[in-house]
């Protein structure tokens, strides 16, 4: 059985729920024969993989579907062996750089050569060349972007990159040069609740009907407008209580609960002890795989939240901004998150 | 070994195939646009038949390459370049090794003799060209085994090193070459040049849509043609291809309209802190690139005639220290909202 969020993942590009301009540019673009590379991006939960399989979709037929997983290996250079999981139908191929560390260079060129010199099997396929799509592109290092800039040229007849990312910031401007960029919003709180609706229903779930709409506005407002998270939420939700009403509780991840303990405390008092407690949750959320930067993100919008002085917000932000990319740049993500939460403090007792 | 894949006649389905980007990838150096300086003077070789090693720099999409592709092409006509041209790129394993190696093997291949033909047509001068392209991805311990290298094989061969940041490249490298700069392409020549690929391609125009389509590309001439090919396909109706507008130019940019560029300085200016934290949280869900909204904020207040000096230069560093931050792979989200709300005490 699938989790809600893959079975009702829209096939086809006329399927998908929202942005029907961006339906549009795809369906464009897929249907004359010089589709170019693209970067999509967009925050987390828009749909931007949603829609690039339906551009294959569309690009292909459904024999795109029939998808299989290798774990392929890699000998890097000093020996060791490297596993990996490379997706792909006999039209496309799909990675995911940080599963290579740092030796994405190497392995992304070595599986863009392969693709390159094999000749699409099908002859009577519509298109001539293989679309190899890259996730999380901004997390690739800026030397395997930097060998990407030439081979993006050469083959260009065989091959077309899709890049999914997040940001554009992280990614080197020879790249954005060579590639159409594409923006997918995150859909609003209605067109989230919109979809809640369609898969309550589908599913028969039980809404107390009164409350219906303002019940999954609710769920829709609570996550952020991240549809991922949302249809998560509503599943976990259903089956946890029969019916859903108003008084049902919206489920907490645990680790936002955790942090919103710790901001709590620590808007009441600041003191030694408390920077002690701060260590051991920053620890416990660092092993339970919890992003740095998702961490320090999070301890301050809730501090933005809790306090009332304009001037300290401002202060927390620059705070906030400074260990941000002291994160990216270090590599002890404690002493960061430690540094930061004992500057606000002292800013708090100013 | 890789060489250069060698244009000729192009099938109609292949070249149906082919980006525009490709397909008008200059073939000679007449087609080269607005490096006026890079060409004259590698014309000049094309006489003399002598050619200095050479570093080519400057941002992505400027003809570096293309050039480089297109002298090798009127040097040796098309028969001769694949066994006198080696062409590098950062793709391939550039290990300190492994380049000597290969330059190696490639310096000491006997020169081909060209046949009557060619010689009658081509200057076929008797080195041959090693393109090391991207070389600025190329580790500083390369770079410095490279330079006996360059010595060593000085007789038979000619370098052409490519980068787009000539800081990257060790000194005593570069000061063995002479040194041409592309610029941004922003003039008649390049409009020119789009023009010229607008009209082959029957692109149906409004009119400034390619004054617009070069301006957004910031002198980024690949850019520029790949926004064309794009905003054809997308006013493709049936087989008609109808009238591309400056707004779907703009959408397909992936501009920041003007409105949320206002909405973000209004909400900064106002300092009302809970308004910001709102505003800001509703542009990132929308996707804008906190990069594209730096450029655009940097414009629109660097140019605003009612800030005081001593306000620009504020503004400024908090920009520069935004824009660092977010090079460094910062998250987007929170410095986007330092840098409102720090424009904030500044407005
Ligand atoms: N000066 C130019 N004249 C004509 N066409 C150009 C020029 N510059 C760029 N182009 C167009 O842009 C495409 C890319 O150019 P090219 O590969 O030479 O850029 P580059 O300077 O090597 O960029 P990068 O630094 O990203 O490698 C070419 O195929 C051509 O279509
Ligand atoms: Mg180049």
């Amino acid at each position: 059985m699938s989790l809600w969020v893959d079975k009702y993942r829209p096939k086809s590009l006329e399927a998908t729920d929202y942005h029907p301009e961006i339906a549009d540019r795809l369906k464009a673009l897929a249907s004359s024969s010089d589709f170019p590379h693209l970067l999509v991006y967009g925050p987390p939960g828009a749909g931007k993989k949603t829609r690039i399989l339906a551009t294959l979709q569309q690009l292909y037929g459904p024999a795109v579907e029939k998808m299989k997983i290798d774990v392929r290996q890699f000998q890097t250079a000093s020996n060791r062996k490297l596993e990996f999981n490379v997706v792909s139908s006999s039209y496309h191929l799909e990675i995911t750089p940080s599963d290579m560390g740092n030796n994405d260079r190497v392995v992304i060129q070595d599986l863009l050569k392969e693709v390159a010199q094999t000749e699409q099997v099908d002859f009577s396929g519509k298109h001539r060349f293989k679309v190899v799509i890259i996730n999380e592109a901004d997390s690739l290092t800026r030397d395997a972007q930097a060998a990407l800039r030439r081979t993006m040229e050469k083959y260009s007849g065989n091959i077309r990159l899709v890049l999914l990312s997040n940001t554009t910031s992280n990614i080197i401007p020879p790249i954005k040069s060579r590639c159409l960029l594409v923006r997918v919003a995150a859909p609003s709180e209605a067109e989230v609740a919109t979809i809640l609706d369609k898969v309550c229903k589908k599913e028969s779930v039980s809404v107390v009907e009164t409350e219906r709409s303002q019940v999954l506005q609710l769920m829709a407002a609570h996550s952020g407008r991240n549809l991922r998270k949302a249809l998560l939420l509503l599943e976990a939700m259903v089956m946890q209580n029969d019916h859903l009403s108003l008084k049902t509780p919206v489920i907490q991840l645990d680790w936002e609960g955790v942090i919103r303990d710790l901001t709590a405390s620590v808007l009441k008092e600041r003191s030694v002890a408390k920077l002690q407690l701060a260590r051991t949750v920053f620890y416990e959320l660092l092993s339970h795989c919890i992003p740095a930067k998702v961490i320090l993100k999070t301890v301050c919008w809730e501090l933005l939240r809790g306090v009332q002085r304009d001037s300290l917000k401002v202060e927390i932000i620059e705070l906030a901004s400074v260990f941000d990319e002291r994160l990216s740049l270090g590599q002890k993500a404690i002493f960061h998150l430690e540094g930061f939460l004992a500057k606000v403090m002292v800013a708090m007792e100013q | 070994m890789s060489s250069i894949l060698t244009q000729t006649s192009e099938t109609p389905s292949e070249s149906q195939h082919t980006p525009w980007v490709e397909k008008y990838r200059p073939k000679n150096l007449d087609d080269v646009a607005s490096q006026d300086h890079a060409v004259a003077v590698l014309k000049k070789t094309l006489q003399s038949a002598n050619l200095p090693h050479m570093l080519f720099y400057g941002p992505p999409g400027t003809g570096k390459t293309s050039t480089v592709l297109a002298l090798a092409k009127e040097l040796y006509g098309p028969n001769l370049i694949k066994s006198r041209v080696l062409e590098l790129n950062a793709s391939d394993e550039r290990g300190i090794l492994i380049v000597r190696q290969k330059v190696k093997t490639f310096a000491r291949l006997t020169v081909s003799n060209p046949s009557a033909d060619d010689l009658a047509r081509y200057p076929c001068p008797p080195y041959k060209i090693i393109i090391l392209d991207e070389a600025d991805s190329m580790t500083s311990d390369a770079q410095s085994a490279l330079r006996r290298t360059m010595e060593t094989y000085s007789g038979v061969t000619r370098f052409c090193l490519i980068c787009n940041y000539i800081t990257r490249i060790i000194d005593p490298l570069a000061s063995r070459c002479s040194k041409f700069r592309f610029r941004p392409l922003d003039d008649a020549n390049a409009l020119a040049r789009l023009a010229h690929v607008a009209d082959t391609e029957r692109v149906n125009r409004e009119a400034g849509v390619l004054e617009q389509v070069l301006r957004i590309a910031n002198g980024d001439l690949r850019k520029a043609i790949t926004f064309l090919q794009s905003a054809t396909r997308l006013h493709l109706d049936g087989d008609e291809v109808a009238e591309i507008t400056n707004k779907s130019i703009l959408e397909i940019a992936g501009v920041v309209p003007d409105e949320v560029i206002g909405r973000l300085i209004a909400a900064s200016a106002a300092k009302d802190m809970e308004k910001l934290f709102t505003t800001v949280n509703d542009v990132m869900l929308e996707g804008w690139s906190s990069v594209q909204i730096l450029s655009q904020v940097h414009d629109l207040l660097i140019l605003d005639d009612s800030l005081q000096p001593d306000q620009k230069s504020r503004i400024s560093r908090v920009l520069f220290e935004t824009d660092k931050r977010l090079s460094a792979g910062a998250d987007e989200h929170v410095q986007v909202l330092n840098l409102l709300s720090q424009l904030s005490l500044i407005l």
